[in-house]
Parts: structure tokens; sequence; C-alpha cells
């Protein structure tokens, strides 16, 4: 039990994928204008990549590790992942259709998003097992989603401020990134601490 | 042939990948802690782009139109899985430095987006070489990068030694804020000096042009073929 809070811990705080692990920044930069369409984003990313861990982790272990098939697992992951985004998107669509208007539009998005691939690899690579596999995967998920809620706090606070000509948009919006990332750092040890 | 030599330096500064279309954020920015990371980074994407931009190219007039993006998909996940390979047998350490990146060079929008926005349009000869000058301005931006975040994180350079008793290594600038920091400061640099308008604001052109990318507007997302300009 201890074990998973730390796993949950550390992919929320201190190896948020976001702001430490660098996956998932074009969603970050993208979609953090707006508290409500970062929330929709972040909670449709964890969705799927809870989904995605629970498909990809069963393939590795049974399919890919039993028959050797280990080199295959970049393809396999990753129409694995576009297959189901598919899917989930065409059972909302017919089964719950109020989740569908608000989660819809960020899916087709989601697919190729290189966080939910990269917590689907990472699962694998740190020899997690399902259990710890799928918490690690919410974790990721959360993490992302407390960095967008953040990051769309601090881009609303930019929106009127006099900025020089050659930063507007973008640079100002990666300058801001990284002073969000540098206080993520100050959780360095707080999840080891939480154990003593 | 001044067509062609414009394909492919387009890539290199004009278009610039990493700079001015804003694509391929994540790796550029994990990747370019040291130099030499970001060469092999470079060269990895190089090479799937220049392999599905040809291929992609080549079966063009046989993919379905409806079914295109996961085709792109699977060659270029194939190219990946080529790289990932190769460099398992001959560039352990490059490899393991890495790490997750090389397998995510397969949700890399560059790669996306040229197969989408070029190789599905054009010729092999041209499709090669738009892939080649993409690949270089890509790698050619994380060398910057990497050149500045080593410098001042490490004080090395490619490995060797520059500011030995300059001044102390800002460990920061190897980390993920220093990545950050050192994109945003770039991509001011070249809104100052390059005659295109700064972007207002991170738009489709940044990321929506990719349909298989995250980010961008999703409202736009439906647009065929994303935003050419």
């Amino acid at each position: 039990m201890k074990e998973m809070i730390v796993i949950l811990l550390s992919a929320i705080l201190t190896q948020n994928f976001v702001l430490s692990k660098t996956l998932g920044i074009c969603p970050f930069l993208g979609v953090s204008k707006k508290l409500d369409s970062a929330v929709g984003m972040s909670v449709a990313v964890t969705f799927v990549m809870v989904l995605a861990t629970a498909a990809t982790w069963p393939i590795q272990t049974y399919l890919l590790d039993r028959y050797e098939l280990g080199y295959m697992q970049t393809i396999v992951f990753i129409l694995v992942i576009a297959a189901l985004v598919q899917l989930v998107e065409m059972i909302l669509k017919r089964f719950v259709p109020p989740l569908y208007e608000s989660l819809g539009i960020y899916l087709p998005l989601i697919t190729t998003n290189c966080a939910v691939l990269g917590v689907a690899v990472l699962n694998i690579d740190e020899a997690y097992n399902f259990g710890q596999s799928m918490v690690n995967a919410l974790g990721a998920g959360l993490g992302f989603m407390l960095a967008m809620v953040l990051f769309a706090g601090v881009r609303g606070r930019m929106e009127n401020m006099d900025i020089p000509e050659s930063f507007k948009g973008l640079p100002i919006t990666l300058i801001a990134a990284f002073i969000v990332s540098m206080s993520f750092m100050g959780f360095g040890g707080v999840v080891d601490g939480l154990l003593k | 042939m001044s067509n062609k030599l414009k394909t492919f330096t387009n890539g290199i500064i004009k278009e610039n990948p990493v700079l001015v279309l804003v694509l391929g954020t994540c790796p550029a920015i994990a990747t370019s802690t040291t130099v030499l990371n970001a060469l092999g980074m470079g060269l990895a994407a190089t090479f799937v782009l220049l392999g599905s931009n040809i291929v992609i190219s080549l079966l063009r007039k046989i993919i379905p139109n409806k079914v295109r993006i996961p085709c792109f998909i699977v060659v270029i996940a194939g190219f990946v899985s080529v790289v990932q390979l190769l460099l398992q047998a001959y560039a352990k350490d490059l490899y393991n430095s890495l790490g997750i990146f090389l397998p995510l060079i397969v949700v890399n929008c560059i790669i996306l987006g040229r197969a989408e926005m070029f190789a599905s349009k054009n010729s092999v000869l041209d499709s090669a070489l738009d892939g080649l000058g993409m690949g270089i301005g890509f790698t050619l931006a994380l060398f910057c990068m990497a050149t500045i975040r080593e410098i001042l994180g490490s004080g090395t350079w490619c490995g060797l030694t520059v500011t030995a008793n300059l001044f102390d290594p800002i460990a920061i600038m190897k980390l993920t804020p220093g990545g950050f920091l050192v994109f945003g400061l770039l991509i001011a640099l070249m809104n100052k000096f390059a005659k295109h308008k700064p972007k207002k604001e991170l738009d489709c052109a940044a990321c929506g042009a990719c349909p298989g990318c995250a980010g961008g507007c999703p409202s736009g997302e439906k647009k065929e073929g994303g935003c050419e300009a």
C-alpha cells in the first residue's frame, strides 16, 4: 500500500510528467489558455492514460514477452492506443453523449500525445506490475492535470501584461513554464520524507 | 533545380520545425541537455523523417484517404523500431541516454506533420529533400539549445571542458526548467531577428498543423491538411 502511495505521489509531484519529464508539452502549452479547456483536456488525458496502460501492460506481458516479440513494442503500442482512443470515442458518442460533448473534442488529439505512449512505455521500462502500472498511469494523469490547472492560472495573469514585442505569445509562455517548472523542483524529496 | 534547393533549405531556417513551427517541443527540451545527446536525437529523427517521407511518398497513391493517418503511423513506427534496434546494437550509450525519447519519435509532431502536409502530396525526390531539410533543421535547433545548456549547465561542450574556472556551472540549465528557459529565449531571438511577425498566440499553426499532435485548437482539428501558412 505504502509503495502505491509513493508511486502515485512521485508521479504527481516529483516526477511530474510535464514539468520534470518533459512529456506532453504540446497540450500543456497549447490548451492551457482557459481553465475549463485545461481541465477538460487533462481529464481526457488521465482517462486515456489509465485505459492505455490497462491495455498495453497485458499485451506486453502476455504476448510480446512470452513470444519474444519485444522489438514490436513501439508499433504495437501506438496502434493499440490509436485504436483504443477511437473505440472510446465511439462508445462515449453512442452511450454517454453528455460526456462525449465535454471530452469528445479532446479525444482525437490525444491519440499521439507523447505522454500517453510515454506512460505505457515507462511502466514496462520500470518493470512495474499491473497494479503499480495503473497507479503510475493515474498519478501521471493527475500530475498532468495539476500542471495544466496551475499553468492556466499563470497564463490568465499574463493576459493583460505589457510584454516585450519579441516575447509575445510562445516565448513568454515558455519563460512562465520555466518558473512553474522550477517551483516544482521544490517538491524534490517530499515523497521520500513522507515514508519516514 | 532552384525549386529543389528551396524545398531542401525550407526546413532549415525559414520553417525550422522547432524554432518557427514549434513542433516536437518535448524531445527538443528533453534531449538537449548535452550536445552529443542532441546530435544523436537529431540524427535519429532525421533518419526516421527521411525514411518515412520516402515510403509514404511512394505509397501516396495506394493509401486510401480515410485511413491515411494510421498508415502513416505504422510506417513511422517501423522506421523508429529500426533506429531503436540499430542504436541498441551499435550505440548502447546513446540508446540509454535517450531512453524513452527514442520510441517517442513515433509521436513526434514533425514527422507525422511532414507526412501529412508534404510527403502525401509530393514526389519521392521532393519528399526526400524535404525530410532531409526538416531533419537538419531539427538537429540544428537541438544543437543550438544543447550548446547553450551544456556550456552553462556543466561547463563542457561535447564533453570537453570549456569554462574550467570562469564560473560555477549553473546546474538548473541541465534540468527541465533550463530547457524551457533556453527554448523561450531562442524563440524570442528568432522573433526579434526573423522577418516574419511573432505569433500572437500559440494557435493552430503551432501544433494543430499536424493531425497527430495533441496541442493546438480542438475546434480546428477537423480541418483537412492543417494550415500550410
